[in-house]
């Protein structure tokens, strides 16, 4: 399966992994913050402008992975490095660079203290993302899932709110619970398959109680990231205290984590467990879907409101994953993609707030529309694709999802479409506070629009909403022949 | 040649013995000690093939004793570097510090090489007995002398778990006659399923235990961590559990490959050293005493190498034993660091480290998240090797346990963290950190990084090396036994 397709030996996955770190060694030597500041901009923007062959010159007609590597790392313990990408983890490699930029950008200002140390942070946290989308190797896998904790919750706790402590241990304490029966899951799966590769555990037929065992030990760290309803309650406390950048992060990439891991490992290494757990699957996420809508709808603090329609937007990814066929899976990679185009830029724009005003409360942030229109434009365009209006990207994602589970089962989805009416509310009433507010909005005419800087933080993220959402067929397109090959595995 | 580091760690030895003789020159010392490491540790890398056969096979230097040696040698001259100012220790006597510290690694040197029960035990007490007097080594407080305490604790402990394992022996020695222990692994093979053996081993065990502070016998442990002064706690946490690991490879070796009661047992002391010691870490305050318990609960986790009774397990176990040592002392050297005039370091007092020394906090980042076992680090691939070891041989309660255990650990591994990162001081100086720590800084990160990512030909060796232990001895019975036959 893991027959290289590529004829050139160029190790681009290899580069676009340890470049970040490499930067990041760079950065380490640099003084000057302003020097910094561009330094890492560059080279992020370097990396996602690096990444774009992997987008021309891949393969869309084969199930197979591509850009494959492979080398011996540890033969004492049978660990093999090795990385590739196919359909479903391409796009997510190139969401990653893309996001990362930005990140950059939309800490210009608001990390003013220990800015070398964020930044060293920012491009390990790359190079762990990147590493665990192309991981082939279930060790190489882990060691990158893993490894990422520890940027992250320095990220949350030194650079974020006034609960950041608490917020970065249980993110950690909850991020690294839920991976340590991976773990144990990964070494029975090597001693029944005898290495390590992911490819080799695929559609191995294992004994349907074995699969079970192994489906819950993934699901429990996987339900984690994603996070999944009983297990969401690190994410507000994470997202709410952590730096504009880290909330980004969490919300563009590291949920997708969850996601990604279920369509890599759980659907395909244990299919008779899928189907068996499957019917639970949806009920989580449908009460995801509804649960994190109505909570959204309460929220007061614009973070926690955008955090909470995360949870809602993630349970469409997870119900589109369970309904096991060509429109829900495809759909949900389609709103995995689209909730970090638009979660992130949500993040931004919350962000946006707090560096002028100081405050994420939706009274204190209201009627800023008046003093600042190409913002309230942003809020607007990013607001409506989050409820997913048609024209924007979410629609597609949602539609595709709705469409696969409708096939799955009707109740499921007439249960999950009031979701879709939720958040309306949630994000027009955001929106109208945020814009236009009410007869006595507090004074904000001493704020200033959108600078140059911030603007070009928001609009590549405002050209994929409408691209996604006018021509997703470049972006389907890609993703095609490895979500029939998984739905083969499945059967 | 195959003895050269045993002879310059004795050279070394003997040369502090003459710079303790005149006035106080601790410098000296100093230098003296750190020099006999570093030759130590060169020549260690030297004989590491080499064979050599003494005193009739109760000697032996063979694959196992020259890589472990070379570890010992490795952790030796890390703290002799760690053993930098020694603040809390009186002037007139800092000689004699790095002089007892030689002597006690000497007598580790030897213990790895030892095939006989004799020699094994000259070797321990030759590597306990300085430690017994480094304890109290440390200057008296508000007429506290909390040093007493610990040594005589640390003291009677020893005596008692070594009695057990003197007892222990002498039933092994009852049922086969013969103290080499390649001559007992045979002779004990036919009978090794009677109660006699089981009880004799399991006793002989103790000795071992202690020194690796598994559960029944790790009492001492935390009081002799806050007792005693910062480096000399940083001494015992690390060097000697290489020393008893190694011990205990041989030991077990004896109850290879198939002996379900002992597995038990040992798997039983496993679990309940995880458990007691990850549980009660929680609620530490004094950093030390955090250090002593998470130290039993990784004793647990190396124990669980030997519950598989065979080479990958023990080799794991060794692999696992060689990343703590780098792991606990990272730890250490910024608890000598952060200490003010050497006093012990409590966990707010590490507050604002990240301003006070990065290149501190960066050390304890790297060892925390070591001991907590997240990749890249030592501590993931050591637990990754131990539970793989384990659960090819079916132990899936134990392996469940450890993993559970590492997610209780990952909380107080993270106050640590907690404090030294996320909370700021008010106006605390800068630490200003001397080249030695420099050094020694860059090399534990270095260390546990690259035991961490490049770990294929450490593991390969110590793999390699696992044979040596049951390899039977090319020469006739030692006449050190036959002379104890004839006289009983």
């Amino acid at each position: 399966m893991t027959v290289p397709n590529h004829n050139d030996s160029f190790p681009i996955l290899s580069v676009l992994i340890f470049s970040p770190l490499a930067a990041a060694v760079v950065t380490a030597a640099i003084r000057s913050e302003n020097l910094l500041r561009w330094w890492t901009l560059l080279a992020t923007t370097a990396i996602a402008l690096f990444s774009l062959p992997l987008y021309g010159r891949f393969d869309c007609t084969t199930a197979d992975f591509q850009f494959v590597e492979h080398a011996s790392w540890i033969p004492a313990l049978k660990i093999n490095y090795s990385l590739g990408v196919d359909g479903i983890s391409l796009l997510l490699v190139l969401l990653t660079t893309l996001i990362m930029p930005l990140c950059v950008l939309c800490s210009w200002r608001y990390i003013q203290t220990r800015a070398k140390e964020f930044m060293i942070c920012l491009l390990i946290m790359e190079t762990a993302m990147i590493g665990v989308f192309c991981a082939l190797d279930f060790i190489l896998f882990f060691v990158f899932w893993e490894a990422m904790l520890i940027p992250m919750a320095l990220l949350i706790g030194i650079w974020g709110g006034p609960r950041r402590i608490y917020a970065s241990l249980k993110f950690f304490i909850y991020t690294m619970s839920g991976s340590v029966l991976l773990l144990v899951a990964i070494i029975a799966l090597h001693l029944k398959v005898g290495s390590f590769s992911i490819p080799d555990m695929m559609g191995r037929g294992f004994a349907p109680e074995f699969q079970c065992w192994i489906f819950l030990a993934f699901f429990i760290s996987f339900a984690i990231k994603v996070p999944m309803f009983p297990f969401h309650t690190w994410l507000p406390a994470a997202h709410v205290e952590a730096p504009t950048a880290g909330s980004v992060l969490l919300a563009s990439i590291l949920l997708k984590m969850g996601t990604y891991g279920f369509l890599r490992f759980s659907l395909p290494i244990t299919p008779h467990a899928t189907h068996v757990f499957m019917p639970y699957i949806l009920c989580l996420s449908v009460v995801a879907i509804l649960y994190g809508g109505l909570t959204a709808l309460a929220q007061n603090d614009l973070k926690k409101l955008v955090a909470y329609s995360s949870v809602s937007h993630m349970g469409f990814a997870t119900l589109g994953i369970f309904a096991l066929n060509m429109a829900g899976v495809e759909g949900a990679i389609l709103q995995m993609i689209n909730h970090g185009v638009t979660t992130g830029a949500l993040f931004i724009i919350v962000g946006i707030i707090y560096e002028r005003l100081h405050t994420r409360d939706l009274g204190e942030a209201a009627g800023l529309g008046k003093y600042m229109p190409v913002f309230a434009m942003f809020v607007g365009v990013f607001s409506l694709s989050s409820l997913a209006f048609p024209g924007t990207n979410s629609f597609i994602g949602e539609f595709l999802v709705l469409c696969g589970g409708f096939a799955v089962s009707k109740t499921m989805v007439v249960c999950a479409v009031p979701g879709v009416v939720i958040a309306a509310a949630y994000m027009l009433r955001m929106l109208q506070k945020v814009a236009w507010g009410g007869a006595n909005n507090p004074d904000q005419s001493h704020l200033t629009d959108l600078n140059v800087r911030e603007i070009l933080t928001l609009t590549p993220l405002l050209v994929f909403v409408f691209w996604i959402g006018l021509q997703p067929q470049p972006f389907t397109r890609v993703m095609h022949a490895s979500v029939q090959r998984l739905l083969e595995q499945v059967k | 040649m195959a003895f050269l580091p045993e002879l310059i760690l004795l050279a070394g030895a003997l040369a502090l013995f003459v710079i303790c003789l005149g006035e106080s020159r601790a410098g000296q010392a100093r230098l003296a000690a750190l020099a006999t490491a570093l030759a130590t540790t060169v020549a260690c890398a030297f004989c590491l093939g080499q064979e050599a056969v003494l005193f009739d096979g109760a000697y032996r230097v063979d694959l196992f004793s020259q890589a472990l040696k070379l570890v010992l040698a490795c952790g030796f001259t890390l703290v002799a570097l760690l053993s930098g100012q020694l603040t809390d220790i009186l002037d007139e006597i800092k000689p004699e510090y790095f002089l007892l510290l030689t002597i006690s690694v000497s007598g580790l040197l030897m213990l790895v090489s030892c095939v006989d029960i004799i020699t094994l035990v000259v070797a321990l007490e030759l590597s306990s007995f300085p430690l017994y007097l480094l304890v109290p080594m440390r200057r008296e407080r508000e007429g506290q002398r909390v040093q007493m305490e610990s040594a005589i604790k640390y003291i009677m402990f020893g005596v008692a778990a070594n009695g057990i394992m003197f007892f222990g022996m002498s039933y092994l020695y009852g049922l086969t006659g013969t103290t080499s222990l390649p001559q007992m692994m045979v002779k004990l093979q036919p009978v090794i399923h009677s109660p006699l053996a089981i009880t004799g081993l399991a006793m002989t065990f103790c000795g071992l235990y202690y020194k690796l502070a598994v559960f029944p016998f790790h009492f001492w442990t935390p009081d002799v961590y806050q007792g005693a002064s910062n480096e000399t706690a940083g001494l015992i946490a690390s060097l000697p559990k290489v020393g008893a690991v190694a011990v205990l490879v041989r030991f077990v070796s004896l109850a290879s490959p198939d002996n379900q009661t002992i597995a038990n047992l040992l798997a039983c002391l496993a679990a309940a050293s995880m458990f007691y010691g990850n549980l009660i870490a929680l609620v530490q305050k004094d950093l030390k005493r955090l250090l002593g318990f998470s130290g039993i609960a990784h004793a647990g986790y190396a124990l669980i190498g030997f519950v598989t009774l065979d080479g990958t397990g023990y080799a794991a176990a060794l692999y696992y034993i060689v990343g703590y040592l780098f792991m606990v002392l990272a730890c250490f050297v910024v608890i000598c660091k952060v200490s003010r005039d050497g006093v012990n370091v409590s966990m707010e007092e590490l507050a604002g480290l990240h301003r006070r020394s990065p290149l501190l906090a960066l050390t304890l980042l790297v060892g925390i998240f070591a001991l907590a076992g997240i990749p890249p680090f030592v501590g993931f691939m050591g637990k990754l090797t131990l539970l793989s070891a384990a659960l090819a041989k079916g132990y899936l309660a134990l392996v469940i346990i450890a993993v559970v255990n590492a997610a209780i650990a990952i909380y107080y591994y993270l106050c640590v963290v907690r404090e030294a990162c996320f909370r700021d001081a008010g106006d605390q100086p800068p630490i200003r950190l001397d080249w030695p720590t420099r050094a020694l800084c860059v090399l534990l990160i270095t260390g546990i990084l690259a035991l961490g990512i490049v770990p294929g030909r450490v593991i390969n060796t110590l793999s390699a090396s696992i044979p040596c232990v049951s390899q039977p001895l090319p020469q006739t019975p030692p006449p050190l036994t036959a002379a104890l036959k004839q006289n009983p």
